[in-house]
Formats: structure tokens, C-alpha cells, sequence
């Protein structure tokens, strides 16, 4: 494998949507076969930095480039948020996979080898060889989630982008989906970019985290940038990082009774463990 | 086009357009507009069968609302709802046309129940679509609120009410009572723009319901109003001027109004 | 029953089962894209908006069908321009298009009555007459049937992508709108050709029944097709049959042809639906593993 090959470089990304602006001077590169969380409340454009990359949202500034060549649709896996898969449709989850391989083509496919063998391979690396003629749209949250990796996988991307894939998932998928990824991501050299509202889940699997607030970004190895200071200077008013029980929680420190804003925009509403 | 003749037409379309329009205002909220073409139009072979059989219209007309009513909701269960719209349209129409050809009377008839006849209505008919009328607007005004809930969201209507699915069954029901009334007078086609077209401006011209449901009654009667006078004036079908009329309601609310901001959002 | 021998040597029964057949076909194929894309709506407005364009056909006396197309094609092309998203506004413009197209063959259709004295015009537009279509419809209306067909399976890839979700298919490079546009022309003239044959209303039953049957049954999108295609060719050619069998055992009369058509369809919907109840029936309990919602 070749020495840290960049898989994505942000460059000063600049995005205003309605005339309001959502991403400010968004820095940061991912190199292949990095793990990457991007981590942030909602509304702070973690989903706008997500369709820039894919460039479905124009950027005012700055530039994203692609491994070397440029934005190209196609050689970027992804998984939108909250995909509700009709279970009126008659597709199985093998068909799924296989649309991520060749859907863009014209005309009907061609009954092919060497195709069904890479989605069989496909299906089996996100373990849902057990699920895969079954009716995509009848199959539970977690089992959407290994299936859309694997539509999104197939076509072997040099960048995997997630936007929030463990929201309603339960604590045992979320896991078996992070190491899932984790591992995939290690074996194909393909950078995967992961949005979340809460970096719990990730801590033990990211090499690097993308931290938004209100569109501003910092990014780094993880024990970097979630720390006081660094998220303090991120949101412009004082955060305590504080581990509990060996989870993170940011918590918006005295100004939070005073301040609406500071609530509003509390950046994780983490719980205290149970 | 105010001489005695006509004072029937008159009163019996005021009638119809006043329930259309506040029909209307939940057709479009609960994206109903296949629902509301399919009842009518399904209901037709009613007539045909009256006909046939040599009974009172309103009854095969009513007859075959409630069957409507029926089919499509049961149809609905594990399919999508435009399916069902479509199957029963098609069913009913296609019963429809057999009777139509069993009763020998196929062009003309058939004619006036689509598009509508609306000189040569009798006292009887009035007296009629006014009962009609106050029956569907009193059941429209009974259940009002939870049918707004229920078309915001589905499982919000639930939890407060704890049926929800009979609000569909409801709303149905009213479609068809307005059917019933206004098809041997206006015709299938004519009552189905007027519930749509209106009521798609009228939203777009306020955030309020309640002032969205009045503007699109208010609406309505301009339309059915002017569509009169014109018909009367050209000589053409009634229900060219009502589509033509409803079909400018709504491009004028799209073109200005907060209706169109929340679109491009 | 027994057939009456030799009704293929009939020429208007030959020219109803070849055009039939072709519409079947053709509708079976777009119409299992349509009821996924939840375009069954807009396909029976397509199909009623039509009648104007074969209203207008019978006024200046040209090919009615390509009156049906012109207008299906216009109709069509007004709900992909106005490029609208969300599902309510889907619904309402078609509705809006529905009322207009209405009220237009309303006035073209009065005249057909009152300026070219054709009376019959509004029963053969709205109801269709497969025993009376001019043999030298045959070859335009084959051709549009292949074109329709051609063009369907070349965005077959695609438009499931786009189907299952717009961003996905964006993603893969997929150019949503020119899909959905692409499929919008295959449903027109889908709509034009079975509003010939079993006329405007009732074109709707040949593109979503045939549709939504297989749909109920079939596990895989090559499958619906091909299982739609087959229950709307057996149901088209079956109804053509017993509407021209039916002149002999009822007196004198006979039944429509879009009734037979209709009734086979319908009931090949319900028998489709019961079957894929009773198969869904086990499978609907999801053995345990990773649970969602």
C-alpha cells in the first residue's frame, strides 16, 4: 500500500445556504484507510460538509478535492441519513448491493459471474449473507445499515462517507456497525468519513476526528481535539470535556442558566451514563 | 343569464362550491386530490345503474360512493393508497360501462354525468343537494380539528385520539356525501377541480387553516361563479371553465404567497 | 364455452389483439416502474388529460392516437418542468393538470358534438373501441409501443437507483432528473396507446393493475416485469376474446371490451394479493438478530 496516499483534502470550504452561513473555513485531509468521525450537534452542517464532498451543495469558497483528481461522483461511497428503503418495492437486499456496483449503467444487466460473485463477497463482509434475499424494505434498522454499507462498498471507493448511520440504531448494532466499518476500512484502504452526533460509540475506533460548531471546524487526532481548551476556542464560550466511566461528555460549563445561546447550542447532550 | 331559469343553477352550484371548498381545504392537506377524483368519478355507474333498473339516481349514486368508501380503504391495506384510488376507479368505470352499453343510452348520458348539466335542475334536485350539503359540511365541522391533526401527522392523531384510522374512513365519507350531491348537477369532473384548485391557493395565501379553509370557499364561489356567466355567455360546457378557473387559482398561488417559499426549502 | 371457430380470420379482431397486445406489453413494463415510483396518480391523469389531445384529433380529423400522444407527451412534460419534490405538491399539481386536462376535452369534446356533429366521439375517447381501430393505426402505434419499451429498458439501472433514493442514485452519478423525465416520456406514450385501445378512463386499470399485481407476488424487479407483462397480455387478449364471444350468448348485444379487459385484471390484482398475503404471512416475524426501530 502506498505511503499515505491523501484520500481527501478540505481546503477553506466555504458554504452559505439561503443566505445564511453554514460551513466556515472547513480545514481538514483524510488519508486512505482512515477512520474518521465527523462529530457535531444537529444543525452545526455536518451533513452540508457531507453533500459538499459529494457536490451536491455548491462551496462560495475553498476547495475539496478527491484523491488527487478532482470531485468525481461515483467514486464515493455513501450512505444518506435516515434512508427509509419502501418495503413495496420488490428488491432484495442482493439487488441493492448490486445497484451500488452498476446502477448508473443504461439497459437492463446481464446475468454475469464474476458480478454476482462480488456482491455475494460484499454481502458476506458486512455479514448479511444470511438476510440477502430477503425484502430490503421489510429488514430491521441495523440490518439496513450493514446493507446500505455494502450498496455503498461494492464499487470499491477510495472514500467512504456516512451521514449519522447509528442514529436509531441499538447499542449492539452501533458497535457491531463502528467495528464493522472500522475493519472494512483497514482491509480496503478506503477513508471513511462518519457524521454523529455523539463520538462515544467511535472513541476507540477513529484515527482522527472532525469536530463542527455552527459550522466552524477543528480536526485532529482525538485526545487533541476533544479537549477543554480546544472545543472552548471551537464554540467561542467555555466547555468542560469531562470522562465519566470512560465516556466523554461535553458539557456547556456555568453559562448554561444565563445564556440561551450557550444551551441552544450545547454541542453533545450526552447523558451521564446509567 | 339572472332570469328565473337559471336561479336553480345558481343556488345549486353556491351549494356545491361553498362544500367543495371547505372539502378541499382537507383534500389538499391530506393529499386526498386521487381520493377526490376517484369517488366521484367511481360513483358514475350508480346513475347508469339507476337508469337501467329505473330508481331514483341519488340512489345508485350513493350506493356506489359507500362502495367506493369500502373498496378504497380496504384496498389500502398493505398498498399504497394511489393504488387503491386507481383499482377502484378502474373497477367502477368499467362496470360502468357495461351498464351504460346494456342501457342502450351511452353518448348522452354518459356526457352529462361526466362534465355536468347545469341548466334544467328541479326544485326536487335543490331541495336535495341542500340537505346534502348542510349533512356533509355539519360532519366536515364536527371533526374538523382531528382532521387537521390526523394530516399533520398520522401517529400524533393516534396518540390524542386513540383511532386514528376511523378519520380516514370520516373523511371518506364526507368526499362521498359531497359526491353524491353535486354529480347529477355539476358532474364528476367539475367537482373535482373545484376541491382542488382553490384550495391550493388558498394555502398558499396564509399560514392560518381556518383562514386557508375560508379563502378557499371564498375562492371556490368566484370560481363556479364566474364559470356560470361564462357558460352562459359562451354557450361552452361549464366544466371547461371550472378547470380552466381552478387550474389559474393555482398557478397565482404558487407564483406569490408563503406557500411557495416553504416548497423551495 | 367454446370458442367460435375462426375469429382470427377476423380483421378487426387481428387489429385488437396485435395493438392490445402491444399496449399490454408496454403498459405491464412502464407500469411496475410507475406504481414503485408512486406515479400511479399522475399516470391515470396522463391518461385522462389525454382524451383532450384525442378529442382534438376527432375535431381537425387527424390520427386520434397521435392526438393522445401529443397531449399525453404536453401533460407530461408541464409536471417534470414544474420539477416539484415533496409529495403533497406532487399530488396537487396533478390534480391541478387532472382539472384542467378535464375541463379541456370537456369543451373540445362538446365540439366534436355541436361543430363536426360527431356524437359518438365522447364514448370512443373515453371508452375506447378495439373493434374499430383503423388498421392504418397499426404500424404507428407497434412503433410507439417500441419505442416505449427501448427507452424503459435503457434507464431500467438507473431509475431503480433513483427509486430506492434520489441521493443515492446523485452519489453514483446518476442524472436524476433526466431519468425521471425520460421515464415521464415512456409513461405518455404508455398512456397514449392503451387510451386507444381501452380508452382514456380506463387506461389506468392496463398500467397500474397489471403493475400492482405482480408487484404483490414478485420478489425481484426482472420478475414483477415479467410477471406483469404476462398477467396484462393474458387479461387483454383474454378480455378481447370474450367481448367477441359475447356477441353470441347475450342477445344481440355483447359486453365492452374494457369491461372484460378490466374485470380479468382486477381479478388477477386480488388473486395476486391474496397469494402474496398468505406468502408474506411467515416472513413478516423477523428472527431475532440486530433490531432497528
Amino acid at each position: 500500500m502506498s505511503q499515505a496516499a491523501a484520500a481527501l483534502t478540505v481546503a477553506g470550504a466555504c458554504v452559505t445556504l439561503g443566505g445564511r452561513p453554514v460551513l466556515r473555513e472547513v480545514n481538514f485531509s483524510l488519508t486512505a484507510g482512515e477512520f474518521c468521525g465527523l462529530i457535531g450537534s444537529n444543525g452545526s452542517g455536518k451533513t452540508t460538509l457531507l453533500r459538499a464532498i459529494l457536490g451536491f451543495v455548491p462551496l462560495d469558497q475553498g476547495r475539496i478535492e478527491l484523491g488527487g483528481q478532482g470531485t468525481l461522483p461515483g467514486g464515493i461511497g455513501y450512505v444518506p441519513q435516515k434512508i427509509e428503503l419502501d418495503p413495496g418495492l420488490p428488491l432484495r437486499a442482493r439487488d441493492v448491493v448490486a445497484l451500488g456496483l452498476d446502477g448508473a449503467r443504461l439497459g437492463p444487466a446481464l446475468p454475469s459471474r464474476s458480478r454476482a460473485e462480488r456482491v455475494e463477497q460484499m454481502l458476506a463482509a458486512v455479514g448479511a449473507s444470511e438476510f440477502a434475499d430477503r425484502r430490503v424494505g421489510l429488514l430491521s434498522g441495523g440490518q439496513q445499515q450493514r446493507v446500505l454499507v455494502a450498496h455503498a462498498l461494492v464499487r470499491r471507493p477510495r472514500l467512504l462517507l456516512l451521514d449519522e448511520p447509528l442514529a436509531n440504531l441499538d447499542v449492539r448494532s452501533t458497535a457491531e456497525i463502528v467495528a464493522l466499518l472500522r475493519r472494512l476500512s483497514r482491509q480496503s484502504g478506503t477513508a471513511v468519513l462518519l457524521s454523529a452526533h455523539d463520538m462515544n460509540p467511535l472513541l476507540g475506533a477513529m484515527d482522527r476526528v472532525v469536530y463542527l460548531a455552527s459550522g466552524a471546524a477543528v480536526a485532529g487526532k482525538a485526545d487533541e481535539v476533544v479537549r477543554t481548551e480546544v472545543l472552548s476556542s471551537l464554540y467561542g464560550y467555555h466547555v468542560d470535556v469531562v470522562r465519566v466511566h470512560g465516556r466523554v461528555v461535553v458539557v456547556a460549563a456555568e453559562a448554561r442558566e444565563e445564556s440561551h445561546a450557550a444551551v441552544e447550542r450545547d454541542p453533545v447532550h450526552t447523558a451521564p451514563v446509567p | 343569464m339572472f332570469a328565473p331559469f337559471m336561479a336553480h343553477a345558481w343556488i345549486v352550484a353556491t351549494l356545491v362550491a361553498l362544500v367543495a371548498g371547505a372539502v378541499g381545504f382537507f383534500v389538499v392537506a391530506r393529499r386526498a386530490a386521487f381520493a377526490a377524483h376517484a369517488l366521484p368519478l367511481g360513483a358514475f355507474p350508480g346513475a347508469a345503474a339507476a337508469g337501467l333498473l329505473g330508481v331514483n339516481p341519488l340512489l345508485g349514486l350513493t350506493l356506489f360512493a359507500a362502495l367506493g368508501v369500502i373498496a378504497i380503504t380496504q384496498l389500502q391495506r398493505g398498498e399504497r393508497r394511489e393504488v387503491a384510488s386507481a383499482l377502484w376507479l378502474a373497477l367502477s368505470l368499467a362496470v360502468g360501462t357495461l351498464l351504460l352499453s346494456l342501457s342502450g343510452q351511452y353518448a348522452q348520458g354518459l356526457y352529462g354525468l361526466l362534465f355536468g348539466e347545469v341548466l334544467g335542475i328541479s326544485a326536487r334536485q335543490v331541495l336535495g343537494v341542500a340537505i346534502l350539503s348542510a349533512l356533509a359540511l355539519g360532519l366536515l365541522a364536527l371533526f374538523a380539528r382531528p382532521l387537521l391533526l390526523d394530516s399533520l401527522s398520522g401517529e400524533l392523531a393516534a396518540a390524542a385520539l386513540g383511532r386514528a384510522r376511523r378519520l380516514e374512513w370520516v373523511f371518506l365519507l364526507v368526499l362521498a356525501l359531497s359526491t353524491v350531491m353535486a354529480l347529477p348537477v355539476v358532474g364528476a369532473l367539475l367537482v373535482f377541480s373545484l376541491m382542488v384548485g382553490p384550495a391550493s391557493a388558498a394555502r398558499a395565501l396564509t399560514d392560518r387553516p381556518w383562514r386557508a379553509l375560508g379563502g378557499s370557499v371564498v375562492l371556490a364561489l368566484l370560481v363556479v361563479w364566474s364559470a356560470i356567466a361564462l357558460a352562459y355567455l359562451t354557450d361552452w360546457p361549464v366544466g371547461f371553465f371550472v378547470g380552466l378557473l381552478s387550474g389559474a387559482c393555482y398557478v397565482l398561488g404558487r407564483l406569490r404567497g408563503p406557500g411557495a417559499a416553504v416548497q423551495t426549502a | 364455452m367454446v370458442l367460435t371457430a375462426g375469429f382470427l380470420d377476423n380483421e378487426p379482431m387481428r387489429i385488437a389483439l396485435s395493438v392490445g397486445g402491444g399496449a399490454a406489453l408496454v403498459c405491464a413494463v412502464v407500469g411496475v416502474a410507475t406504481v414503485m415510483r408512486r406515479q400511479a396518480f399522475a399516470a391515470h391523469a396522463l391518461a385522462d388529460v389525454s382524451s383532450a389531445g384525442g378529442s382534438a384529433a376527432y375535431l381537425i380529423g387527424v390520427n386520434p392516437l397521435l392526438g393522445f400522444l401529443a397531449m399525453a407527451a404536453a401533460a407530461a412534460g408541464i409536471m417534470e418542468w414544474a420539477d416539484v419534490r415533496s409529495a403533497r405538491e406532487r399530488d396537487l399539481l396533478t390534480g391541478v393538470v387532472l382539472g384542467a386536462g378535464l375541463g379541456l376535452a370537456a369543451l373540445l369534446l362538446y365540439f366534436d358534438a355541436t361543430v363536426r356533429s360527431v356524437g359518438g366521439a365522447a364514448v370512443t375517447v373515453l371508452f375506447g373501441s378495439m373493434f374499430a381501430i383503423p388498421a392504418g393505426i397499426v404500424p404507428l402505434a407497434l412503433a410507439v409501443a417500441a419505442v416505449a419499451l427501448l427507452a424503459s429498458a435503457i434507464i431500467h439501472r438507473p431509475l431503480l437507483v433513483s427509486t430506492l433514493s434520489a441521493d443515492l442514485a446523485r452519489a453514483q452519478g446518476i442524472r436524476v432528473r433526466a431519468v425521471a423525465l425520460t421515464h415521464s416520456v415512456a409513461l405518455a406514450l404508455a398512456v397514449a396507446l392503451s387510451a386507444m385501445t381501452v380508452g382514456a378512463i380506463l387506461s389506468t386499470a392496463l398500467l397500474i393493475g397489471p403493475a400492482a399485481a405482480a408487484l404483490r407476488l414478485a420478489r425481484r424487479p426482472a420478475s414483477a416485469v415479467a410477471l406483469a407483462a404476462l398477467i396484462g397480455l393474458a387479461s387483454t387478449w383474454g378480455g378481447t376474446v370474450l367481448a367477441y364471444e359475447s356477441y353470441y350468448w347475450t342477445p344481440g348485444r355483447g359486453w365492452p371490451v374494457s369491461f372484460c379487459i378490466v374485470t380479468l385484471i382486477f381479478c388477477a390484482y386480488l388473486a395476486a394479493s391474496w397469494v402474496g398475503a398468505r406468502a408474506e404471512r411467515p416472513q413478516v416475524q423477523h428472527p431475532s438478530g440486530c433490531q432497528g426501530h
